[in-house]
């Protein structure tokens, strides 16, 4: 993929941003600079994104409630200031794509994302209106990623995508799936059409898409988008329970969410982990995921069966 | 919806539980001190029900049309539509409603609320009167603000309640077909609750099946009562 002319100024204008957003929130006064974030290139086009993104599913729809936008706002400023950069939308997730654009405009962040949403229409003439509604709500130029959202009614929405693309009004084109869900249908497309991302869940309990979907996205130089990495707080509060394995300090774990997430992204195949959250200090600890060490096969392996005996 | 068997309930909730409290908090801010006159007009519709002047039903009935087109317009509309989709569809479902009073009972004047000695009757008014006095005070029980009571006529569960047990107390063959849409709400709000993990999510259910089952006496009564 050819680089576009203004790519250059974009990547000085995210690293300014970041840096200005990373002095606010950690002032000189006793605080380090974070830790570089480990980043995953995305096969199509080579560039390298950050491997823990921020969902936003139920937690950034928070409608009007202005102590609530300006918390989600916090949220995305931490993320940032910890090295992030791809967020996820979608229409069906009521008001998020709203407040993510009031974060964006009131942290002046719109140049550092990497803004990933999704078509989410049954009827295949409201898709590029539906996206550019999208659009308008994050206040961005435009999308990075646009995915077709469950799959719906792909036949028609993928080859609108595609021509969004070719005219450089997206730059990426994507699929997404949840919880195992028209799997077959996921592959096919996978296999027939020149995708750039697909987005399906894998976490250490729910682990089916190691079987195809992962290797067949190796194969075919898909970049893979992990959803529901916490199975919804089910996953993680489950976890909670237990005690965090002393060895998981080997791969720079302090936590179970760190410990989560390094597993899924410590996937080769796996470009990016988008846990959502509406917490200061959870958004920290996820970030804290795409810092230090990964697991390699042998510690992947020991991290399951230490779950799975739990 | 492929694979429609794989989704469970959380699969469709759109909010935290947080986020739809902070709701009622902010409409009641809002609206406040209307929660007032809507639990005056309740009293008063209550009033009515004991005193049974000949223009009663006609009054009830305005009074339940303006309490349903209030909250389709406020809540629904204004408010709940911002954090889910469907609230325009459960805004339109209330506006029927609302139109169905007007035209059963304002227009036509086929709604008149008494109050028997049957059990159906006597159960229907106390449904009414938990809905009117009881339903504020569960958000305080339950140890949430009291910015989060749902009141009659401005929160969509106890005006569904409410009018349920009104309908009880209603004596002709139309109230059955009034009985649609608010029976339909109780299965709508309880199964959003359910999957909030609100500890009221029982309530407006099981008031709506407390009523399909008094219908169902009811009926079986006058059945059996019907001379030959």
């Amino acid at each position: 993929m050819s680089q576009s002319p203004n790519r250059g100024r974009r990547h000085f204008l995210r690293a300014l941003t970041a840096a200005g957003v990373a002095t606010v929130l950690w002032p000189r006064a006793g605080r380090a600079a974070p830790d570089p974030v480990i980043t995953r290139p995305i096969p199509s086009s080579g560039e390298a994104i950050p491997v823990i993104g921020l969902g936003s599913w139920i937690t950034f729809n928070v409608g009007s409630d202005p102590v609530a936008r300006d918390a989600c706002a916090e949220v995305m400023g931490n993320f940032f200031a910890a090295g992030g950069r791809v967020i996820d939308s979608s229409p069906m997730y009521g008001s998020s794509q709203d407040v993510i654009g009031y974060g964006l405009e009131k942290l002046g962040t719109a140049s550092q994302v990497f803004s990933a949403d999704k078509v989410w229409t049954p009827f295949g003439a409201d898709g590029r209106e539906q996206v550019e509604k999208s659009r308008r709500y994050w206040n961005v130029p435009r999308f990075d990623l646009m995915q077709v959202h469950n799959l719906v009614s792909w036949e028609d929405h993928l080859p609108m995508l595609f021509e969004m693309k070719a005219a450089g009004a997206i730059r990426y084109v994507g699929i997404t799936t949840s919880e195992g869900r028209r799997h077959g249908a996921f592959e096919q497309v996978m296999r027939t059409e020149p995708l750039d991302f697909v987005q399906v869940s894998y976490n250490i309990r729910n682990r089916d898409v190691e079987k195809r979907i992962l290797p067949l996205a190796r194969e075919r130089g898909i970049a893979v988008i992990a959803n529901r990495p916490f199975q919804q707080s089910a996953l993680i509060d489950w976890a909670k329970r237990y005690p965090l394995p002393e060895w998981a300090a080997d791969i720079d774990c302090a936590n179970w969410a760190q410990f989560l997430l390094k597993f899924i992204v410590s996937h080769m195949a796996v470009t990016c982990a988008i846990p959502a959250t509406s917490r200061v200090d959870h958004v920290r600890e996820n970030m804290g995921a795409a810092t230090g060490r990964l697991p390699d096969e042998a510690m992947r392996r020991r991290m399951i069966a230490y779950v799975e005996q739990l | 919806m492929s694979g429609w068997w794989s989704y469970r309930l959380s699969d469709f909730l759109l909010f935290s539980a947080q986020t739809y409290y902070r709701l009622f908090e902010l409409y009641n801010q809002a609206v406040w001190p209307m929660q007032l006159v809507t639990l005056a007009l309740g009293a008063g519709v209550f009033a009515l029900v004991l005193r049974n002047p000949p223009w009663q039903g006609r009054a009830i009935a305005a009074v339940l049309a303006a309490a349903w087109l209030w909250v389709a317009w406020a809540y629904h509309l204004q408010r709940y539509e911002a954090i889910n989709w469907a609230a325009s569809h459960y805004a339109a479902g209330f506006a029927v409603q609302a139109l169905l009073f007007i035209w059963t009972g304002v227009i036509r004047n086929r709604l008149v609320f008494r109050l028997g000695v049957s059990m159906t009757t006597r159960a229907g008014l106390g449904i009414f009167l938990f809905a009117l006095v009881v339903y504020p005070l569960i958000a305080p029980i339950l140890g949430r603000n009291w910015m989060h009571a749902e009141v009659f006529g401005i929160a969509p569960d106890p005006t569904v309640v409410a009018t349920l047990g009104l309908l009880l107390l209603a004596a002709n063959r139309a109230c059955s077909g009034l009985m649609l849409i608010p029976l339909l709400w109780c299965a709508i709000s309880g199964a959003t609750l359910w999957a909030m993990g609100s500890p009221d999510a029982f309530i407006a259910p099981v008031a709506g099946f407390l009523v399909v089952v008094l219908v169902r006496w009811k009926t079986y009564r006058l059945a059996k009562n019907r001379p030959g």
